[in-house]
This record gives C-alpha cells, structure tokens and sequence, in this order.
C-alpha cells in the first residue's frame, strides 16, 4: 500500500502537450477515479503513474520514493488493461503465475498464490483453459488476478470494464469495490462512465484537455461542480444548460433566458456576471404553462419503464430535458411550464466558472452533511 | 431461397467461373497430366509423338542415378543451411525495425531492395563481385592484407555451394524479414506493456511471449522458404550451369529433359521432384499442427 504524488507532471508527444502541469496527491488506500472526454490526456496520465510512458517535466512518487526515473517494474504498481492484455498462448493458471516464475519461488508456492488468487477472483474452476476460451468477464477476472498475484503497492485500470456488456459491467463494478474493500490497496482508475466513477471512487478527477478542472467526492462533483464542464460532465443526463442576459438590480442580478426565463438572483462572493445557467434533468419538474419559472413545448419523451425522459423545446436553439418518476399527463407537442427550486439553479460566468448565489448555500450545505458516509469512511 | 432460385445461382456461380477453370486445364492441368504421362513413356524430345508405355522403368532409372542422388543432396544441404541463415537473421532483422527507431520507415524500404532484384541479375552481380581477378570482394581483402591472391568463389568446389547459399540468403532474407516483421506487428502492444509491468526480464519476455506468438508466422515463412529451396533452379544454374557441385534437383530433370532430350526420365525425374517438395510440404506442415497441438497441452 502506498501514497501517489504527482508533482507538475506534463507529457507532450512532439511538442503537442497532452499532460499540462498535473499536481495531484492520493492518499494511501484510497481508490482514485479518473474521469474526462475522450482525449483528455485521464490514459496517458495512468501511464505515466504507470512508467510506461515517460514524463516530459515533473516528478512522480509512489508511497514517499521518487520514481519518475524508475521503470514500470520496479515501481510497484499493477496495471489491468482494457484489452485485457493476456497472454493468449498460456493457461489461465500460468496467466496469473506468470510474473512469480522469474521471482525464484518454487513450483508449489507459485501454484498456492496462484490458486489463492484464482479463488478469490472465482476462476479457480478455469486454471487449465486458454484466454481465447473464457467469456469477457471471466478474462477481466484473470487480468485481475493477474495483478493481484504480485501484491503491488498501487493496483492502476485503464477502463477496464469498457469491452463488457452492460449486466456483466455492473457486476464486475461490485466485485471491484469489494476487492477494494476487502484488501485496501490504492487504485487508481481511468473510466468514462459515469456511473463506474460516481460508485467506486472516494475522490473523482476530472480532466480537460490535458488540466486537472476538479478533484473531490463524487457528491462535491455533483452537487458544487467548480466549473460548467465539471457541472456538464458529472451526472445523466447531463444538466440542462442556456445562456442568460444579466441585468445588474441593485445587489442582485435579474436573469433573462429562453422559454421566458426570469430569476432574480444574488451571487454571493465574486460578484462576476452570470452568463449561462444550468439546471439539472432531476430537478426540474412539469407545471402548468406560465406558472413555473420558464415555458417550453414537449418535443419527445422516452419511455424507460422506471423513469420518463421529456425533452422540452425553450427556442429555436436551447432544449431541456427532463427525468421524470411517471409518464407525464402531457402529450407531444403540449405546451409546459418547467419549474424548479433556487437551490437547484447553477450559475456560470462566462469563462465557465461557478458562481455562487445566495440558495446555492443551501444546497451545498445539505449534500457536504450526508455524502461521505458511503465513499471515504470505508 | 426457393430450389429454383438456389439452382440459378448455382448456374450463374459455374458461369463465372468458366473462364478460370478453362485457363487452369489448359495451362496447368493439361501440362502436368502429359508430364506424368510421358514418365511412363520411353518418348524423346525430337519426336514425341513416337512412343510406348514403359511403366516404372524411368523412376527405377532415374534412382538408379548417382548423379540424382547428388542433386538431391545438395537440393538438401542448400535448403537446410540457407533456410536455417534466413529464418535467423530474418527473426533478427525484423525484431530491430520493429524498434521505434528514428528512419524506420526507410530501412524498411531499403531491406526489400534486394528481394526486389531478378535471381538472374542478382546472380549475375555476385558473380562479378566474386570474381578471383576483378572482383571487389577479393579487391578489398587483398587491400586489407587477409589474403595475397584472389580467390575464385564461383570455380573453387568446396566454396561454391557456400556461395550459392551466401547469395539466397543475401536476397531471400527480406522476404523473412517482411513475413515475422507481420507476425510481430500482430502482437498487441498492450501484451508486452503487462509483461514488462508484470516486471518479466526482457530475454524471458523474448522467449516465453514474442517467440511462441510469433511461432504461426515463422512457421508460414520457413514453409514458403521450404518448397521455394526445394525447387531451386536458376541461381545455382546461372552460377554454375551444370556443375555437380550445385547441381539441384530442379537442375538434373532440366538435364535429362534438355540437355539429353529424354522426355520420359526427365519427366519422371521432375515427378520425383514433385514428390519431394509434396512430401516435405506435408512434413512441415503437419509439425506446425503437433506444434499447436502441444502448445495446448502444455
């Protein structure tokens, strides 16, 4: 087990930087989640965690040692890929063993780590098949196993559940978490699904072209998003977004945006000029038209059996859409109200930045005092 | 699909393929019945037409042959040896340009120059490169004090086989190269970035993981290699004609079809070349099945 820090770390591949001075520090069995758009650097940065690329500028520790010149394997750490990466002309048990053979053990303490591991993960009943002969899951189970045979300080996924379906992805979602549970090593995880990132990780980094936006709780993401695109990114369907024009009142700002939005409001803080806002599909519900806080008219809904989708057209250029418990009385081509509380209502300045207003407060305070219980402490 | 429909495809599948099968009788099937027929036959050249059936007496003639037995000897030595040189250095070779090095693309290029040159002239060029009076290999050997005269390569008995084997693996060597450099190329890189996480020592990570992936790939190039060297014909004859120091096998049916005008035992000496090259294809490819077959066990 061991701590991870980054210090300033950039990579660039001829000069085109994909990693722009990255300082994160990870604590001792904590289970890191990175998150972010394709293209946002979250693989590269594992690798270089990794050593299996090099770092352009900057250092890199594991557990207090630098290691930014030391190769992969001295480094401590597993890597599960998302290809799985077996080697397909060996057995399951040999897959699993293979890193202790050049250890020096004998026969037998390779074969009882190996069934050891192999029984943890559940696939002791699967030592003599070959990669090419086990189901998605079963081969993510041996990539696993794989690493968790040479005990490492810092186990590091690379999406590794992205190649399997959606029923196997949920399951193997739980076995990790309880692998976490269980042995407490630090992970460090790249994925781009939301819902992998909001259930396994006690800290969530999110990251944009190349630059850390935020790091914290998957609550601190969800509920004070720093910025628009951590606001965006964190939470399905994503929230609701429109420009809005500012009108200075006093103290306060009057907003005015489609489907005849109007919210007066007061940015407590930094007093910078709103200009868009951003309300999330959950809090947003179905009024009658002209009794809420803006109108719109019913474009499409999607009927998912446990939750209801409405999109709702404001104007030629913005769209909402709505996540509703029941089907809506409304049909097609209704005319709506939307409504929704102060406290659900995200402010963002022009350069993306949050800003907070005086019901922003209340949310805040309401989700820093439940979250942790389930992320951290454990 | 209705039988009707099936029956008309069927037709129009027939149709296409007309053409092809036409082509294949005439310049394929066709030549190579008449070889097989005119081995039982005691046919000359000159006259062809005059002849009669003999049964085996040309295949007995023709192993009764010291002269055959040396052209398949030395058929033999050139295969092993050279195949032996080619698959090593070819392994060799393709594992330095498979490295991200700097001009990679263009050493790639430049390795294929030589397979891209004709035997005849590739030939042709060594042979004036290797000559004992004029040629630059002596040149510079002499220049450099190894030795006080020329040495005559291509005349000298005991060097000429070597020099036949120098020049195939000179210009076959690409061609492995080029076929174990796919073979690399299909390791996925995610496999040797877990090994060298899984901190396995790179000798190890060669012969435990490169090796046997790689294992289907040589296996393809050396059969190749294989039945090309069993039938080698034009560079031992455009060096040496029909000397019996290289003679090959390719080389004695030629001579006996040719040069002595025996249609029937050159016929049946090109048979038994056939039958060579048939059966060491079989060999080799069934160990590449025990192979695999083992490599599942294990």
């Amino acid at each position: 087990m061991a701590s991870v820090e980054l210090k300033s770390v950039s990579k660039s591949y001829g000069g085109n930087p994909v990693i722009r001075g990255v300082d994160l520090a990870i604590r001792d069995g904590e289970f890191i989640v990175f998150v972010g758009p394709s293209g946002c650097g979250k693989s590269t940065l594992l690798r270089l965690i990794a050593g299996l690329v090099p770092v352009t500028e900057g250092e890199i520790s594991i557990g207090g040692e630098p290691v930014t010149d030391v190769p992969a394997s001295k480094r401590g750490i597993a890597f599960v890929f998302q290809s799985y990466a077996l080697y397909p002309h060996m057995t399951v048990a040999r897959n699993i063993g293979f890193a202790l053979e050049t250890l020096g053990l004998g026969r037998d303490a390779v074969r009882n780590k190996v069934a050891e591991v192999a029984k943890l993960l559940k696939v002791d009943h699967l030592l003599a098949r070959r990669p090419r002969e086990l189901s998605g899951g079963q081969r993510q189970r041996v990539a696993i196993g794989r690493a968790l045979v040479r005990k490492p300080e810092v186990f590091l996924f690379d999406e590794p559940l992205s190649n399997l379906d959606s029923d196997l992805r949920m399951e193997m979602r739980i076995e990790i978490a309880r692998l976490h549970d269980d042995i407490g090593t630090t992970m460090i995880y790249v994925t781009h699904d939301q819902a992998e990132a909001m259930t396994l990780a006690d800290r969530i980094v999110v990251l944009n072209h190349g630059v850390i936006e935020q790091v914290g709780s998957p609550q601190e993401l969800y509920h004070t998003p720093k910025s628009r695109f951590v606001a965006g990114f964190v939470g399905s369907p994503r929230m609701n977004f429109s420009p809005v024009k500012a009108t200075g009142v006093g103290a306060d700002w009057l907003l005015a945006g489609p489907g005849g939005l109007r919210v007066e409001s007061h940015v407590t803080g930094n007093r910078s000029t709103p200009a868009t806002i951003g309300v999330r599909p959950e809090a947003l519900s179905i009024v009658a038209p002209g009794s809420g806080r803006l109108d719109g008219v019913i474009e499409r809904i999607e009927d998912l059996g446990h939750e209801h989708f409405a999109y709702v057209r404001l104007d030629a250029d913005n769209s909402w859409v709505i996540r509703l418990p029941a089907r809506p009385r409304e049909d097609r081509d209704t005319k709506v109200g939307l409504s929704f509380r102060d406290e659900d209502l995200f402010l963002f300045e022009e350069s993306g930045a949050r800003l907070d207003h005086a019901a922003s407060h209340e949310r805040s305070a309401a989700a820093v005092a439940q979250p942790s219980g389930g992320g951290m402490a454990a | 699909m209705s039988l009707k429909l099936a029956r008309a495809d069927r037709r129009a599948a027939w149709m296409f393929m007309a053409p092809m099968l036409i082509a294949m009788l005439v310049v394929a099937v066709w030549p190579l019945a008449r070889t097989f027929y005119f081995s039982f036959t005691d046919a000359y050249l000159d006259d062809p037409t005059n002849y009669s059936l003999i049964g085996f007496d040309n295949y007995l003639e023709v192993i009764g042959d010291r002269t055959w037995w040396i052209a398949v000897r030395n058929t033999l030595t050139f295969t092993v040896v050279s195949v032996a040189i080619e698959t090593v250095l070819g392994l060799g070779i393709a594992l330095l340009i498979n490295q991200a090095i700097p001009g990679r693309g263009l050493v790639r290029a430049a390795i294929l120059v030589p397979w891209a040159i004709p035997v005849v002239v590739a030939t042709k060029m060594w042979e004036w490169m290797l000559n004992d009076q004029f040629g630059v290999l002596n040149q510079v050997l002499i220049s450099m004090g190894l030795i006080d005269h020329g040495i005559a390569w291509t005349a000298n008995g005991s060097l000429i086989m070597g020099v036949v084997i120098f020049i195939d693996v000179w210009m076959t060597t690409p061609f492995m190269v080029l076929l174990i450099l796919a073979g690399l190329q299909m390791i996925p890189g995610e496999i040797m970035e877990a090994a060298e996480v899984d901190g396995i020592p790179a000798w190890k990570r060669f012969w435990s993981i490169v090796l046997p992936l790689l294992k289907p790939a040589i296996g393809v190039a050396v059969l190749f290699r294989v039945l090309d060297a069993l039938r080698m014909f034009d560079l031992a004859y455009v060096l040496a004609a029909s000397s019996e120091q290289v003679m090959t096998a390719s080389i004695y049916a030629r001579n006996r079809l040719i040069s002595f005008q025996e249609l029937g035992i050159g016929s049946a000496a090109s048979t038994w070349v056939f039958l060579l090259v048939a059966f060491v294809a079989i060999l080799i490819i069934g160990v590449l099945r025990l192979d695999r077959a083992a490599g599942e066990a294990a």
